[in-house]
Parts: structure tokens; sequence; C-alpha cells
């Protein structure tokens, strides 16, 4: 009935706004505000094809013609490719350690109730609120200890590390929803715990492993902070820390400044668009939980 | 980003159909939790621990010298220029929160009210707004460092092709000017993320509650005002509390925006910048005036969000 009411209520009453003075406006708004969003990467894409001497001359205008020529330069001479491949392989092997571990500790914590399990989950749970980068001169001395400021290995570790509280907090929930019967059934045909969850709990949640692997990747992926301490060489740099010599050394090359911005910009861009539920998912995932 | 459930909710639901009754044996349990016990313990919380400690001792650079007790903190307060820097950098948070706030609880939750009336690109538009959160915030800072450029910047020159140039500026080389430009470009990037949030709660009123007070003939503002705007109580206080722990974190776009040193002549500087100046530029004991200021950081965010946390609850309570 409801259901019906709706329907009818929707249909007599948004013909009626869209006609009206209201209507109009809130329309420019909305699609006005798509203009603030979109023009500043419009910007950036044209200008990316146009050689700087024509941006400085005039600053908004149409490329003469489809060259890609500041992005070779950014990629070759000011070492993108460099950065892009090592924020790729930081990125992912994070994110793969970080769901891996947070998979194996939030299928007990999901899972079974035990002398401790209650504080456990508190204790995962407390990182989504700790400033963590407060702990980066301990946490320097720490990686010099082990051998690992300076090196790929030592970011991974700690970019893994700040990616198990979330990953507990999401992963726990949907192995809790699990039916109980389905692990009984197997037990009785003999199958131990880590047959259990690599068979028959894993493959359940998949789509949950997919919400958390994706959600780490942006933020990992524009991490400047800890990069910015933790490696030295410019041959280990993540994109944002290059971005920064980039800005100081192509000051005067827009054209090519344009270029490495969207390199660095854009493997969000799509994996945004191809994971958007996933994302948003992520990012509304605290709500209610107050 | 997410909130930790309370421990009530987490007892709610462990009695639900999926939790198993007998646990494993104690190792086999060991197994899957030490991994990720390790990692988190070690990398994040071991480190924040220390830092504490940190602080209580005088460093040679990176090396620990005798126990100073409180002395890094008075420090803090009486070492120039640490004593004109953190009061300022401090109070630039707090308006850069408040502004932040303002313009996210008018606008944000204003496009997640239209967005959930529109009719046609509901799905496009929200996809559009989000975008720049996707962005890096030092991405961001570089961009509208180029558009903002005094001389070869699109705004200026927009400016003057339409007869204003009277009112180009050196937007990020003007004192005056630079903390609101820089306020407004976090806007464009932030904006997004407490939209959704705001969508996501809109989503879950029961859209009955809404059509009873319409048919009681409440008008559309009676029905957000004593219906709606209730209701989404718990979402204002996650914005809130989120929105606070991001202010006090702003790094990369000033760094980007205003450099290091949060310029022009520290008019934008923030605690995040000058953590990290007093933590890798600070001198020989460093360490332990930057590990008093990460304390000194941490209790005032950690403690305002536990207490924001804390009102909104009972606040929600009363209301309910």
């Amino acid at each position: 009935m409801s259901a019906a009411t709706r329907a009818g209520g929707s249909g007599i009453d948004r013909p009626r706004r869209r006609k009206s003075p209201t209507g109009v406006a809130v329309s420019i708004l909305l699609w006005g505000y798509v203009l603030v969003v979109l023009a500043p990467m419009a910007l950036i894409v044209i200008n990316s094809m146009r050689p700087s001497r024509q941006i400085f001359r005039e600053p908004i205008a149409l490329p003469d013609s489809i060259n890609f020529d500041s992005f070779v330069r950014a990629w070759g001479e000011a070492n993108f490719s460099q950065y892009f491949f090592n924020s790729l392989v930081i990125v992912v092997a994070s994110v793969t350690l970080a769901t891996a571990v947070s998979a194996l500790a939030a299928y007990a914590l999901g899972r079974y109730r035990f002398r401790g399990s209650g504080l456990l989950a508190v204790y995962f749970l407390s990182g989504l609120l700790l400033p963590f980068r407060l702990a980066i001169m301990p946490l320097f001395l720490l990686l010099q200890d082990l051998g690992l400021v300076d090196t790929r290995l030592g970011l991974i570790l700690v970019y893994a590390a700040t990616g198990v509280p979330f990953s507990v907090f999401i992963l726990s929930a949907y192995f809790r929803q699990l039916p109980v019967d389905l692990s009984e059934a197997a037990k009785m045909d003999g199958a131990g715990e880590f047959t259990i969850f690599g068979r028959i709990m894993l493959p359940l949640v998949r789509p949950a492993l997919a919400t958390v692997a994706v959600f780490q990747f942006v933020p990992l992926w524009n991490d400047f902070f800890f990069p910015l301490v933790l490696l030295r060489s410019s041959d280990k740099w993540t994109l944002p820390v290059g971005m920064t010599r980039f800005f100081g050394e192509f000051q005067t090359d827009w054209s090519t400044l344009f270029a490495g911005i969207i390199i660095t910009t854009l493997p969000l861009i799509i994996v945004f668009l191809l994971a958007t539920r996933q994302i948003i998912a992520g990012l509304t995932a605290g709500i209610g939980k107050l | 980003m997410a909130e930790a459930p309370t421990p009530r909710s987490e007892a709610r639901s462990a009695s639900g159909s999926g939790v198993g009754r007998a646990a494993p044996p104690r190792r086999v349990l060991l197994v899957f939790i030490a991994p990720a016990f390790v990692l988190y313990t070690l990398f994040l919380i071991y480190p924040l621990v220390q830092a504490l400690i940190f602080s209580l001792f005088e460093w040679k650079s990176t090396v620990r010298g005798d126990f100073v007790g409180l002395d890094n903190f008075t420090e803090l307060f009486t070492r120039f220029p640490l004593d004109e820097q953190l009061p300022r950098a401090f109070i630039h948070n707090i308006v850069f929160y408040l502004v932040t706030m303002a313009v996210m609880v008018t606008l944000a939750l204003l496009f997640a009210v239209l967005l959930q009336r529109a009719r046609r690109g509901r799905g496009f538009l929200r996809v559009v707004y989000v975008l720049p959160y996707m962005i890096s915030p030092l991405v961001v800072g570089y961009i509208w460092s180029l558009i903002l450029n005094p001389t070869f910047g699109p705004v200026n020159s927009v400016l003057k092709e339409l007869g204003l140039g009277e009112l180009a500026r050196p937007w990020l080389g003007d004192p005056s000017l630079a903390f609101p430009v820089v306020i407004l470009v976090n806007a464009w990037y932030y904006l997004g993320f407490p939209m959704l949030l705001f969508a996501a709660g809109l989503a879950a009123i029961p859209e009955d509650y809404a059509e009873a007070a319409e048919v009681d003939g409440a008008s559309t503002w009676q029905v957000f005002r004593h219906v709606t705007f209730p209701l989404l109580i718990p979402v204002f206080g996650t914005v809130a509390i989120l929105t606070f722990i991001y202010s006090f974190n702003v790094f990369g776009l000033v760094w980007a925006l205003s450099g290091v040193d949060g310029g022009p002549v520290g008019t934008t500087d923030v605690l995040g910048l000058l953590f990290y100046r007093t933590a890798f530029t600070g001198g020989v004991n460093a360490f332990g005036t930057a590990s008093a200021l990460a304390v000194v950081m941490f209790l005032a965010i950690f403690g305002v969000s536990m207490t924001a946390r804390w009102w909104f609850g009972r606040l929600e309570e009363g209301l309910s």
C-alpha cells in the first residue's frame, strides 16, 4: 500500500516541482556546482596538451592539436615512471597484506566468543580514532633499528598496519552474519578450522574483501606524510613525494606540471568510477555507529 | 574513517545467528589473531605509546639523553619561536574547523537534501561531488596554486577579461587573503565526504515519517525542521567529529598551497606543519619538543573527539 502511495505521490508531486521557480533554482544550484568541481579538472586536461608558452599567454584556450608531449616529459624526464611504479608496488602490497591479516583476525573475532575477545575487538577498533602521524618519531627509530628506513618494505608494513582497524571492523561484521550451520556441517565432516576459513567462509565474504581492499587503496595512494619522512632516496619515492620535487624543478613548465597531476590522479579516478559502490560504502560505514 | 561500535552494539550482534558456540583451542585462535595483532601493535600502538615516553627525555638528535620530566612541555610554551607559533597554529586549526563545519552543515547538507529529491542524474551528481575527495590533498593544493597563480593563473586572467582587473589578487601571497583561500580550497576538496554522510543519513529515514507529517498538513520546511532534522542528529555528530579530526590533521593541502612554513608570514601555519618542522628541522632536542607537541595534540584531538562522542550520544538519547 505504501509503495503505491509513494509512487502516486511522486507522480503528482515531481512534475509540479520541476516547473516551479524553486525547481529551476535547485537545478541551477546542483548543476552549477558540477561546473565548480569539473572546471578546474577540465582546465588541467586541456592545458596539459598545450605548450607552456601558450598557457602563459592565454590561460584558458583549446589546444591546437591533441598531443601528449608533456606526458612523455613527465613520465620520462620528471621520473614519474619511477614514482608510479613505487606507488603501485607499495600500495598493492600494503592492501594485500592488511586485507589478509585482517581477514584472519576478523574471522576469529566475528565467529567466536572467547576470553578477551571483546577487549581485542575494542583494541583493534580504537585504531579508527587514533592520530597515528603523531607517532612518527618513535616509528622512524623503530624502522631504523629494523633496518627498514628508506625501504619500500618499511612503508608497506606501516601502511598495512594502518589498514587493520577498518578492515577488521568491516570484515568481522560480515563474518558474524554468516549462518552458523555452514561451519557446523563442515566440522561434522572433519574439516579443520583453517579449511573452514579458507574454503567456506572466505569465499562468502568476497564482496566485503573487495570493499575493504578498494577502500584502503585511495588514502594510501594519496598519502604524503609517511613517505616524506620514511623514504630518503628519490628512486623509492611515491607519487606524492615525487610531486614536491617535480613542482620545484618544473615550475616554469606548466604543461608538464599538468601532465604530472593527471598521471598521479588518473588511477584514483578510474578506481573510483569502477568501484563507486564499494568506496561510498566504506566512506559511510561510520554512520549510526556513534 | 568510521567510528568504533560501542560495546553495547557488540554484545547485541554477538547473540545473533552467526556466532559459533564452541571456540577452537587457543593455539588455533592465536594463529588467526597474531599476524594482525603483531602488525598493528608493533607499527602503530607501540610507537604511539613510545611518543609519550620520548616526551619526558632530552634528545641529542636521535639519541635519547637524560630524563627531564616535563621540561619539554615547558619549552613548547616558552621557547622562541614555538611560544609564538604554537598558539597561532592552534587558533588557525580552530578557525579552519569552525568555518569548514559551517560550510559543511549548510552546503553539504543542502546538496544532500536536494540530491535526494533530484529526479534526473542523481548518481552522476553524487559521483561528481565526491570526485575531489578522491584526489590527494597535496595534489589538490598544487592544482589550486596554479589556478590562483597571480600572473599566469586563469582566475586572475578571467577577472581581467571581464573588466574586473582590479579584483585580481595575489590570492595566496596576500597575508589577509591566504588563509580564507586555503579554507575555500579545502571546502572544494572535502565537501563530498560530509555530503555522502548526510545522504546516507537521509536515506535511512523511513519515507512514511515525512508522509505522515505531510498528511497532517506540515509544510516542506516544517517536515525538515521537525522530522528530518532531529533524526539526522547522529549524522551531525559523526560529521562534527570526523571533520574535527580531519581539521587537526590537515597537512598536505596547506603544504602545497603555502609551503612548509605556512606562508605568507605564517598566516596559514597549522599544527600539522608545525609538528613536522619541530620534529625534523627543530634543532638538537627536536625529538623531545616534538614528542611533547605530539602528546599535547593527541590529548586535544582524542580528548575532544571522545567528549563529543559522549555528548552526541546523550543528545540522541534525550531526543528518542
